[in-house]
């Protein structure tokens, strides 16, 4: 018997976080100088990313995304940018680890505060459907890490 | 086996009691039966009584149970013949859905026919299934391959149609009606022009319409339909292809194994007759039973009524959700619609629409529907899509609209 979702759930998964940052997303554009480039789509729902990074010998001094999708998609896309930049690839690697347990619903308090305002999608982890969507701006990202190596 | 007993129904329709899936969950608002459809009493009886009493390998054995499987197997295909009114049924060949019976025809027929500078045409407002196998064809036999544009209100553009025929088109796939949008295309008038302007074959993609209103194959116009069990009440894994009987035999076989020879030489082996040439392979005869069990069950409704039903609820539907602000619904006038409404809300992402409602225990579907050329036309990246059955009433639509104000408050529209 299949259990639908309370309402509780609901609103926990769309925090004002989540929805004032695909209203109104951080670094959405094109980069004018780009070392990796990387365009991405969900085959299953359509939804597309485009993710460009300028890297800094080790560090990420600058990216930005470009796309269409759903909130948790955008507002994933959007907050990753924002904590990402300036970090190193050491930095980069833990946070993407504690971004994955938190969508598995096994990230611990002290990896969560690291999170910033990521925190805000730790509702996703309780909808296996919607991960996908939030997920997809960070498998851009591991392509792009990728392609720069 | 005896047939299942038909169900008594009331004038409005009222036949959710016949399907356990949603007398075990009440809460449950189903309303993505163009994606798949749930299954009556009588369709489960009917696979467990196969496999109680009549399992065996069909077409087989020299023993009396091979032979009773054998004969349900072949009953089966009868019944379901005579539901979509083909005289002779071993013009209808059983494939796993729609989408075996359309790769059939363009890996058989197609690799058969088609020449380097033959012209294949398909539709904007195809489902993959019915796009891509032409689209491989073609490609494989570097013929060109056009896709027929749509109105505006996302009808198949016939002036367009016209234009694209010429005596160099060898194949025509149109679906019947649009699983997408839910458009009812006018295959007669189809037929017509692609009878006077070519002498292409015409397959039809009848996936969204052998459930939802009577379909008489002998008098549609078409050459190859295509349908799948699972939309229409019965089990997954078993639907069918009909075809011309002159034209079925002219055609090679699509796979080759055991039961569709005549008989295999060291160096060459010969073809069955129709229907088993096409079906190689232990048969799906569970399923085939299954089926023939759903559609027993919904000539028992009356396939009029199954379609003045959903036009009930469509109207209802409309009328409802355009009175949602922000709300736009795409595709033609619901009189022209098969059971479906596809729907955009606003900025609201058709995911998280679908998310939210989900909690109001109303199952939609949302995305692309298997048809990213016509998502790509209506410049959408997804729509969220309704559709409508025998099961659904008004309070299905009620938890619908309930579900779209609550995506209208989440998000801001409206003060919570």
């Amino acid at each position: 018997m299949s259990q639908p979702r309370s309402s509780a759930e609901i609103s926990a998964l769309y925090q004002e976080m989540i929805l004032d940052h695909y209203r109104r997303p951080r670094n959405k554009g094109v980069l004018e100088k780009a070392d990796a480039s990387v365009e991405m789509k969900n085959p299953l729902c359509g939804d597309e990313i485009a993710l460009q990074v300028q890297f800094s010998g080790d560090e990420i001094r600058d990216l930005k995304f470009s796309g269409r999708g759903c909130s948790i998609s955008q507002a994933s896309a959007s907050m990753m940018t924002q904590l990402l930049k300036g970090k190193s690839k050491e930095e980069i690697d833990a946070i993407r680890n504690q971004f994955r347990d938190l969508m598995l619903g096994v990230a611990s308090a002290e990896d969560e505060s690291r999170l910033g305002s990521l925190r805000a999608l730790s509702g996703v982890a309780r909808f296996p459907a919607r991960v996908k969507c939030a997920l997809l701006a960070w498998n851009a990202l591991e392509s792009a890490l990728a392609e720069r190596t | 086996m005896k047939p299942p007993k038909g169900p008594q129904f009331s004038p409005d329709l009222n036949v959710r009691a016949d399907f356990p899936l949603l007398t075990n969950d009440p809460g449950l608002h189903y309303l993505d039966s163009a994606a798949t459809s749930q299954k009556p009493t009588v369709v489960l009886d009917a696979l467990r009584a196969f496999y109680e009493t009549a399992n065996a390998n069909p077409h087989r054995g020299a023993y009396s149970l091979s032979v009773r499987a054998t004969e349900c197997y072949h009953q089966a295909r009868t019944r379901i013949a005579q539901f979509l009114g083909v005289a002779d049924s071993d013009c209808l060949v059983f494939t796993r859905g729609t989408t075996e019976g359309l790769n059939l025809v363009a890996a058989s027929w197609g690799m058969a026919n088609v020449e380097s500078g033959d012209d294949i045409v398909v539709t904007a407002l195809d489902h993959h299934a019915n796009f891509v196998p032409w689209q491989v064809l073609a490609m494989r036999k570097g013929a060109k391959f056009s896709v027929c544009e749509l109105t505006p209100d996302g009808k198949i553009d016939l002036d367009f149609l016209a234009r694209l025929l010429t005596r160099r088109t060898r194949i025509v796939a149109v679906s019947h009606v649009s699983n997408a949008l839910g458009t009812i295309n006018p295959l007669t008038e189809i037929a017509r022009m692609v009878r006077e302007k070519s002498d292409a074959i015409l397959v039809c993609d009848g996936a969204q319409s052998a459930p939802h209103f009577p379909v008489a194959f002998d008098s549609l116009g078409v050459d190859f339909y295509a349908f799948s069990g699972h939309k229409m009440l019965g089990p997954m894994g078993i639907g069918g292809l009909i075809g011309k009987r002159a034209m079925l035999e002219q055609m090679p076989p699509y796979q080759t194994g055991g039961d569709m020879i005549e008989f295999v030489h060291d160096d060459r082996t010969t073809w069955n007759v129709l229907p088993h040439k096409f079906e190689a392979g232990t048969p799906n005869a569970a399923n085939a039973v299954g089926l023939a069990a759903a559609v027993e069950y919904l000539d028992n409704i009356g396939m009029d009524r199954v379609r003045e039903h959903e036009r009930t609820l469509m109207s209802l539907a409309q009328e409802r959700l355009s009175a949602i602000q922000g709300l736009r619904i795409y595709g033609p006038p619901p009189a022209e619609r098969s059971g479906v409404v596809s729907f955009t809300l606003s900025d609201v992402h058709p995911h998280d629409l679908a998310t939210i409602l989900d909690g109001e225990g109303v199952c939609i579907r949302a995305g692309h529907h298997c048809a990213q050329p016509l998502m790509r036309r209506l410049d959408v990246p997804a729509t969220a899509r309704a559709s409508f059955y025998v099961y659904n009433d008004e309070s299905d639509i009620d938890a619908l609209v309930t579900g779209i104000n609550k995506a209208r408050e989440i998000f801001g529209y409206v003060p919570a």
